[in-house]
């Protein structure tokens, strides 16, 4: 690929060391140092290598840059709580409640998603959740009663951010040559279901956002 | 909300075509054809002149104007300036058929130019002067596109003034003149006639502007006896009022205030066609005391203030940028006359200067949206988030403007080149970006310097390949170097040999204005003219720098950092193949451009391979310019803006070792090259902040952005962070554009539609329509920046 000058044929992606991945984002120290910003490991799934992730965070600790880790906390406890230590925000993707339709959507129970958050919550970890709304896939009156239920009962958490739901990864999809996914069908949720939604969960004590 | 007035003068100036107008030129020839200019000294001829011209042209006050005069007979009738470039029939048959900033000829005015004008000034003008008097040499290279020359066609300007005018009238001038006299030693001075004539002519200058404000009291007075309708009359008892007051006594009142500055605008573009206009500089700042002693005696509502000042906006927008034509034109093709109001920075004595009325002209220039003035924010560490934020939403409101500075740096600019700390803190910006003490220096721009053809002069061992004539030196042929260092080497001689070439010119350039065109208006403006008693084109002024403004440094760094890395690095290109590529312009060659373009270090990255290039091209231009002494008493300084020649340049240079094919515009400012920023705006603004802004007068740095990133607050807070992080860098400027391609295509597609549709070019904004579709297509390509 090196040989495409023309860049029609691109590697995304590229092997890096802990010291070359922290040149980078030293770079960016001068823009922390003003918006009070930092550094976010997302994915992917940043905990797929959490050696790794682990060994980033403790030299982000040194440099006092702060560390955001933005996780489906479909994970191994261990490692999640090993780096936890390390972590001044968790930003923690909850999809939906209900395991069966858990399943359904994402092929795996939400069993340890749902004990994970409970552990760091516990541990009295900062946290704000995640919820990606999905028209027609997770945004009935039971999905949101039990998101809410559920995350007002975790002691630690208070903040909630709904990502609508965007078109933008269809293009990236088909770069990387997937099948056509159940989620093309969905939509944009309108402003009027958003603010609907945003009003509901509220009621539950927690301050919600729109957007991460 | 605009009131009905405004909207209506407003509508007059957007929609009244630019045209040219015959009267000042006419006048001129009459005048001199009159022998009234025989037997009297340079000066005087010069002030006997604008007298004339202001006692005899047209005097025009617009339905439901409050402040009044124009420069032409009505609003964007344009003058030309014979003394300066006597326009043939061909130009004017040009300027009214061309399709970037045409100007409509009228069948008669053509009559009385080819009748009158064009036979009488045959010979005589400062264009004819300044070519005859240049080397083959330096035709060679202003015919090539190695530098442009401003001088040729406009007059020495980019003055700014202070507050003078606020504390004092014009007789309290005069009376300072008389003193000046009177002092004058005939006996020990051997320049003391010369200074007679010369404050005899400001002298003179001074009672023209009287004459001329009181031409337009009487013109008032006549109006007001004959309205209807009992407001405007009494408005027009007001005008005639404040025009016999000022400028001949010091202001009164806010009104009176923004008249006087506006007499002496319309003076100073009248005298001379003075590149980049004339500019009231910090506004905010010489406002507030009439503005906060009305308001407090009631005499003045904040609603009316406002509405003041949008007349006080419209009268800018109804003088378009005299015609240029040829090179000239193509290096700065615009309407545009580059007045840049200041708002905010610091008061001399180093606190925050933000007031009431820098948030009000913010909101004047966010409702007018007009081309002219141009608006600008000084913002110091001293600055409050909310003023920068303020700035920012207007920003957003997408035309571009206002533009931010740094008062910081400026300060340490000025300090650098010798300026004292309290005149560091009243100057600022004007036209692009360049800095001046207001009212006290002359800082003229001279020409722009095209580096990526200075490295293409160097690649073919001095020779233009586009006309194969040796115009630089010969450096050796670049086959033979057996490092970059080498390559670097060659090409510091050749810049040190443009750059000589362009500094003579100057000088012998500088001469003939101070010589031929004296400006005694001006020279009365600026501090020290009065006490030195020399003109303001002669070192009359404290201060008087003068500036090569670079350009291409993204350019020239990509395509340095290309050669380096392919072929003295990695070694996967010899020089020959590359320069047979250039030579054939990439034409069968198109792998080895894909490699250029794709694989090789470029600035704006923040990637020390490529920035490390950047600062050495820049420290080169500096060593060979920065310091060195012009026939004024002041020095040359070093400055990187572009307008609009990046593209005229770009058409003039060949295929460059980035990957850019040739007649592609070149990199505007100091941005990377279109599209070789990849990594977002905080790593641009790493890049550029290498450089150090503190060794110049000026950068300049265009980001755009589609305007859903900035929807909302939390877009505004980043924005503020992305510029406090560049001015904590040490950066001079920074500018945005808040539209998105679409829009841009679309109206590219029905310029109809899209009339109204202002874009940032370079230091200015300009009708996007307006400006060609080269440079729409250039600001498309600039990167949009998705994400921060």
């Amino acid at each position: 690929m090196e040989a495409c000058y023309s860049q029609a044929l691109r590697l995304v992606g590229r092997k890096m060391t802990v010291t070359q991945v922290m040149k980078e984002i030293e770079k960016d120290m001068v823009f922390y140092d003003e918006s009070e910003g930092g550094v976010t490991f997302s994915g992917g799934e940043p905990l797929m290598q959490s050696n790794f992730l682990h060994s980033l965070l403790k030299a982000c600790e040194k440099l006092e840059i702060h560390t955001a880790v933005d996780t489906c906390g479909h994970v191994n406890s261990d490692p999640l709580l090993k780096i936890s230590k390390h972590v001044d925000l968790f930003l923690y993707d909850l999809k939906v409640i209900n395991d069966k339709k858990h399943k359904k959507i994402t092929g795996v129970s939400n069993k340890l998603i749902l004990e994970n958050l409970k552990k760091l919550s516990h541990n009295g970890q900062k946290i704000i959740v995640h919820f990606p709304l999905i028209p027609s896939i997770n945004d009935d009156e039971q999905d949101i009663v039990e998101l809410g239920t559920f995350v007002s009962s975790l002691k630690n958490v208070k903040d909630l951010s709904i990502l609508p739901y965007h078109k933008a990864g269809i293009e990236k999809s088909k770069r990387l040559m997937k099948p056509t996914d159940i989620f093309f069908m969905s939509h944009s949720p309108s402003s009027e279901t958003l603010a609907e939604i945003k009003k509901k969960l509220g009621t539950f004590g927690l301050k919600i956002q729109i957007g991460g | 909300m605009m009131s009905k007035r405004v909207k209506r003068l407003r509508e007059q100036s957007v929609n009244t075509k630019p045209y040219i107008s015959a009267e000042r030129a006419e006048l001129l020839t009459d005048f001199y054809r009159s022998g009234a200019a025989d037997g009297v000294s340079t000066p005087i001829a010069r002030a006997l002149v604008f007298k004339y011209l202001l006692e005899n042209k047209t005097i025009c006050i617009n339905e439901g104007e409050l402040i009044i005069g124009e420069r032409g007979p009505a609003p964007k009738a344009t003058p030309t300036y014979p003394e300066l470039c006597n326009h043939t029939i061909e130009d004017l048959e040009k300027l009214n058929s061309r399709k970037r900033t045409p100007f409509l000829v009228s069948e008669d005015d053509k009559r009385i130019y080819c009748e009158k004008i064009i036979p009488f000034w045959k010979g005589k003008t400062m264009r004819e002067r300044v070519f005859s008097a240049m080397s083959k040499e330096w035709k060679y290279a202003f015919n090539s596109g190695v530098f442009t020359e401003f001088m040729e066609q406009r007059a020495p300007g980019h003055a700014i003034l202070d507050n003078k005018i606020y504390h004092k009238g014009l007789l309290d001038f005069r009376q300072e003149i008389k003193n000046r006299l009177d002092n004058l030693d005939y006996f020990r001075d051997p320049d003391a006639y010369a200074k007679e004539q010369e404050l005899k002519a400001m002298e003179i200058a001074a009672d023209a502007l009287i004459i001329f404000a009181k031409r337009h009291s009487k013109k008032a007075r006549e109006l007001a006896e004959v309205e209807k309708d009992p407001q405007r009359k009494v408005e027009l008892e007001k005008i005639a009022d404040v025009c016999s007051h000022v400028p001949a006594h010091l202001p009164r009142d806010f009104w009176e205030a923004l008249q006087i500055y506006w007499f002496v605008h319309l003076g100073v573009i009248t005298e001379l066609n003075v590149w980049d206009s004339f500019n009231p500089g910090r506004l905010d700042q010489h406002l507030y005391p009439f503005y906060k002693k009305d308001l407090e005696e009631g005499k003045l509502s904040k609603e009316f203030a406002k509405e003041l000042l949008q007349c006080f906006w419209i009268k800018f927008n109804n003088q378009p940028a005299p015609p240029k034509v040829d090179i000239t034109e193509k290096q700065s093709s615009t309407y545009q006359d580059f007045a840049l109001i200041n708002v905010g920075g610091l008061k001399e004595d180093g606190t925050d200067a933000v007031n009431e009325l820098s948030y009000l002209i913010l909101d004047v220039l966010e409702e007018m949206r007009l081309i002219q003035p141009s608006g600008c924010i000084q913002l110091s560490s001293k600055n409050l988030d909310r003023f920068l934020k303020k700035g920012i939403e207007v920003v957003k409101a997408g035309f571009g403007q206002p533009s931010i500075f740094n008062t910081d740096v400026i300060i340490q600019e000025f300090l650098r080149a010798g300026k004292s700390m309290k005149d560091a803190r009243a100057g600022g910006p004007s036209g692009c970006v360049t800095i001046s003490v207001f009212g006290k220096e002359s800082c003229t721009l001279t020409g722009y310097c095209n580096w990526p053809k200075i490295f293409e002069l160097t690649l073919n061992n001095g020779v233009d390949p586009q006309t194969g004539k040796q115009i630089g030196l010969q450096t050796g042929d670049p086959s033979n170097f057996a490092s970059f260092d080498e390559l670097m080497e060659a090409y510091k001689k050749q810049l040190k040999y443009f750059v000589d070439l362009k500094i003579k010119g100057n000088n012998i350039i500088e001469r003939l204005y101070a010589d031929y065109m004296p400006t005694p208006l001006m020279s009365l403006l600026f501090d020290d003219c009065i006490a030195k008693a020399k003109d303001y084109h002669d070192g009359g002024p404290r201060y008087n720098s003068t500036y090569i403004q670079g350009v291409g440094i993204g350019t020239l760094t990509d395509s340095l950092s290309a050669v380096k890395y392919h072929v003295f690095d990695t070694k996967k290109l010899t020089m020959e193949q590359l320069l047979s590529s250039l030579r054939n312009n990439f034409e069968a060659s198109e792998k080895i451009r894909q490699m250029l373009l794709n694989k090789t270090p470029k600035y704006g990255n923040d990637n020390d391979y490529a920035d490390n290039i950047a600062r050495a091209v820049f420290d080169a231009y500096f060593e060979v310019l920065d310091g060195r002494p012009n026939t004024k008493g002041g020095e040359y300084r070093v400055n990187l803006l572009p307008t609009t020649v990046h593209i005229y340049f770009g058409r003039v240079t060949g295929a460059t070792p980035d990957g850019r094919k040739a007649g592609e515009p070149l990199s505007d400012g100091i941005s990377p090259s279109q599209g070789a920023d990849k990594n977002g705006p905080t790593a641009v603004i790493k890049s550029v902040a290498k450089i150090d802004h503190v060794k110049t007068g000026g950068t300049l740095l265009n980001q755009k952005f589609m305007p859903q990133l900035l929807a909302d607050k939390a877009g505004t807070d980043k924005l503020a962070h992305l510029v406090r992080t560049y001015f904590k860098l040490g950066g001079h400027h920074i500018q945005f554009n808040v539209v998105d391609a679409k829009t841009l295509e679309e109206a590219q597609r029905n310029p109809e539609k899209y009339r109204n549709l202002i874009v940032r070019v370079a230091g200015y904004s300009d009708y996007f329509v307006d400006i060609g579709k080269e440079l729409q297509d250039e600001i498309i390509a600039r990167t949009e920046h998705r994400s921060f």
